[in-house]
């Protein structure tokens, strides 16, 4: 077998970055339902237990509150616990800890405690109905304590995973269903059908990234598009399509982190290109886009040429047939059509 | 058990009745902000479990969180300081009397939400576990706790993981104004441990040697590996639930058969009894306490607010 010099599915990325973390860091732990023998409900954390045992790699019951309370207290003692929700539809049952806690202890203590965790959770509609397909990432953007990441390639999980592992900070690390790339324990290769798979692997060296750094996927000089996870891949197969069919100039940019949030380099391009677009999965009102959007109109409303405009789903729960659920969610042509709307004006 | 131990309960116990009283005519005076849950009566529980903790031992709270505090050891002047919303204070001010926290004294903090700190201190007792230390956890949390979510999530994951846990239930016989009988269907909360498959024991909260020595076996247990343990006091609170609650929902019987309970003077009266102290020594306490508490007002009333410039500072490490 040829030597793998790099890492092309995100699930094998953030495996790799828990595998290096864990070396680096022995108060590294893991916490979630199935993470153990079975490797996780995406298989991130397949092989992990027998690499660094039962004791650091804890397969928890069926205990959402007792996940993340459990990370939070052994967070307040020295360790660095990196909690799976095993779909983001199921934060809602540790709300209180996410959102009242791990949020909140740092300020109500006056600074003396530090909560070090990562929620790792899967977002993204892929055909399992409304319990298992939504988007929640502006739910933890509106909270603040919280920091909030956004992967949307392997060289991002891995790079992203690590930082996230190493701020003293509760993180939020949303993952994509339609992007892990990961391998079923029958081996088949499932979920790649979203990604524009060659889009940056990640190397096996030691890398992370900062937070709070945009990355600009595709440089152009007619509209900007903000997107955001499998959004970002869309938006990149639109943009290409816009070059070839209309001479259009595309600059995608990718926030990768939603909290923080790199403003500039959105302001700088929107300041060259005079118009925007911003993409997210998650349903329209009070949304990601909804944010980017107010402060793009509250800091360069002066450089647009058209007003801004958001795609994001549909303001319904996630349907299971599989035909409404591509309608409600942002598909190509939503966001081919959005763009061709901000040029016309 | 030894003498200065005899003493030294006594006089911690005899600290958080006279802080809390203090603290309740300042409130009355408008010069503490806020609201705040009060301890009173039920100080045998936090002394009688603390005084077998070590320094490094963790301990976490709840929005009734004055007496766990002082029991543990951490400062009062920075308590006071707290209350008062000042800068000095054990959380600088941002935390107020719901959240009290001395991670230095091992103290986690307490918290506005019903049973939320049960599995965050089972998350102390993995990391104890982890970290082989020997440090074990007393969980507090009140009879209102136990029929969240997180009790139960808690309590089976330190079950199933054999966690260094105790938990300590203070059963003060109502949840705000609802009674224990309206919320739970058994005679006693310490029932339910077996449910979790760990050892559950009822003991009287108000005796502070009884809870002592319970506790000193469950301690010893969880140290050792062995697990957790659920322990049940029954007591009762003096006051309203928070502070303009006159608590007039309790029949006065049974209110002034709690009073004739006072573990305080209870506790008192044994030490008299056994000739630990007499009236001399008593009063000997009384004044150092008093004083302590009076030098903690003094510096929490000429300690500065927080300064609003640094409103940002504690929301990211």
């Amino acid at each position: 077998m040829p030597e793998i010099k790099q890492i092309d599915t995100i699930a094998e990325a953030l495996r790799e970055a828990l595998r290096e973390e864990m070396q680096r860091d022995p108060a590294v732990i893991l916490l979630g339902e199935d993470i153990g023998e079975f490797g996780g409900a995406f298989q991130v954390t397949r092989g992990l237990i027998k690499e660094f045992g039962k004791e650091r790699v804890r397969n928890t019951p069926i205990s959402e509150i007792a996940i993340i309370g459990t990370a939070i207290g052994a967070a307040l003692t020295g360790m660095r616990p990196v909690a799976e929700i095993q779909y983001a539809d199921f934060l809602t049952c540790c709300m209180d800890q996410i959102a009242n806690q791990a949020a909140k202890i740092r300020l109500m203590t006056g600074g003396q405690a530090k909560v070090p965790i990562v929620i790792r959770a899967p977002v993204g509609s892929a055909t399992r109905g409304a319990q298992h397909g939504q988007s929640v990432e502006a739910w933890f953007m509106h909270t603040p304590g919280l920091k909030v990441a956004v992967p949307s390639t392997p060289y991002e999980a891995k790079g992203l995973l690590k930082m996230a592992i190493r701020d003293d900070n509760p993180v939020m690390f949303f993952e994509h269903k339609l992007l892990y790339g990961s391998r079923s324990p029958g081996g088949k290769l499932k979920g790649t059908e979203g990604a524009v798979t060659t889009v940056k692997p990640a190397p096996y060296e030691e890398y992370t990234i900062p937070f709070g750094k945009a990355d600009v996927k595709k440089e152009g000089k007619d509209v900007t598009v903000v997107a955001t996870l499998l959004m970002v891949h869309k938006a990149l197969r639109v943009a290409e399509r816009l070059e070839k069919e209309e001479g259009i100039s595309v600059e995608v940019i990718d926030p990768c982190t939603l909290v923080p949030l790199d403003e500039e380099t959105i302001l700088n391009s929107v300041k060259k290109t005079g118009r925007l677009v911003v993409i997210s999965e998650d349903c329209t009102r009070g949304g990601v886009g909804s944010e980017i959007a107010a402060i793009v109109a509250e800091k360069a409303l002066d450089f647009l040429d058209a007003p801004i405009k958001r795609v994001g789903a549909l303001n319904t729960p996630i349907p299971f047939a599989p035909n409404v659920e591509k309608h409600v969610i942002p598909n190509e042509e939503r966001i081919f059509l959005a763009i061709k709307e901000v040029l016309s004006s | 058990m030894e003498k200065v131990k005899l003493l030294k309960i006594y006089r911690k116990m005899l600290e958080i009745r006279r802080f809390e009283e203090k603290l309740y005519s300042l409130f009355l005076t408008g010069i503490v902000p806020g609201t705040m849950h009060q301890y009173i009566g039920q100080e045998a529980i936090a002394v009688g479990v603390c005084e077998n903790l070590r320094e490094n031992d963790y301990v976490t709270t709840t929005h009734r969180g004055h007496g766990h505090y002082l029991a543990k050891g951490a400062p009062l002047k920075e308590l006071m300081a707290e209350l008062f919303a000042k800068k000095t204070g054990c959380c600088r001010g941002m935390g107020g009397s719901m959240h009290i926290a001395k991670l230095s004294s091992g103290i986690l903090g307490g918290g506005g939400i019903v049973g939320a700190g049960i599995p965050i201190a089972c998350g102390a007792a993995l990391s104890a576990k982890i970290r082989k230390k020997g440090q074990i956890v007393a969980c507090f949390f009140g009879d209102g706790a136990v029929n969240t979510g997180a009790f139960h999530e808690g309590v089976n994951l330190a079950a199933v993981w054999k966690l260094p846990i105790i938990f300590v239930c203070e059963n003060n016989l109502y949840a705000f104004s609802t009674p224990i009988k309206e919320a739970v269907a058994i005679e006693n909360i310490a029932e339910r441990a077996r449910g979790y498959g760990i050892p559950g024991i009822a003991v009287n909260g108000n005796d502070v040697l009884e809870v002592y020595e319970i506790a000193y076996q469950a301690i010893k247990k969880a140290r050792e590996g062995r697990g957790p343990t659920l322990i049940e006091c029954k007591t009762y609170r003096y006051k309203g639930h928070a502070r303009f609650d006159p608590g007039t929902y309790r029949p006065r019987e049974e209110v002034e058969e709690w009073l004739r309970k006072d573990p305080l003077v209870l506790y008192q009266r044994k030490l008299i009894k056994m000739g630990i102290i007499d009236e001399k020594k008593s009063e000997e306490i009384e004044q150092e306490v008093r004083k302590s508490i009076e030098e903690a007002i003094k510096f929490a009333k000429a300690s500065p607010e927080p300064d609003i410039k640094n409103s940002l500072e504690y929301v990211y490490a």
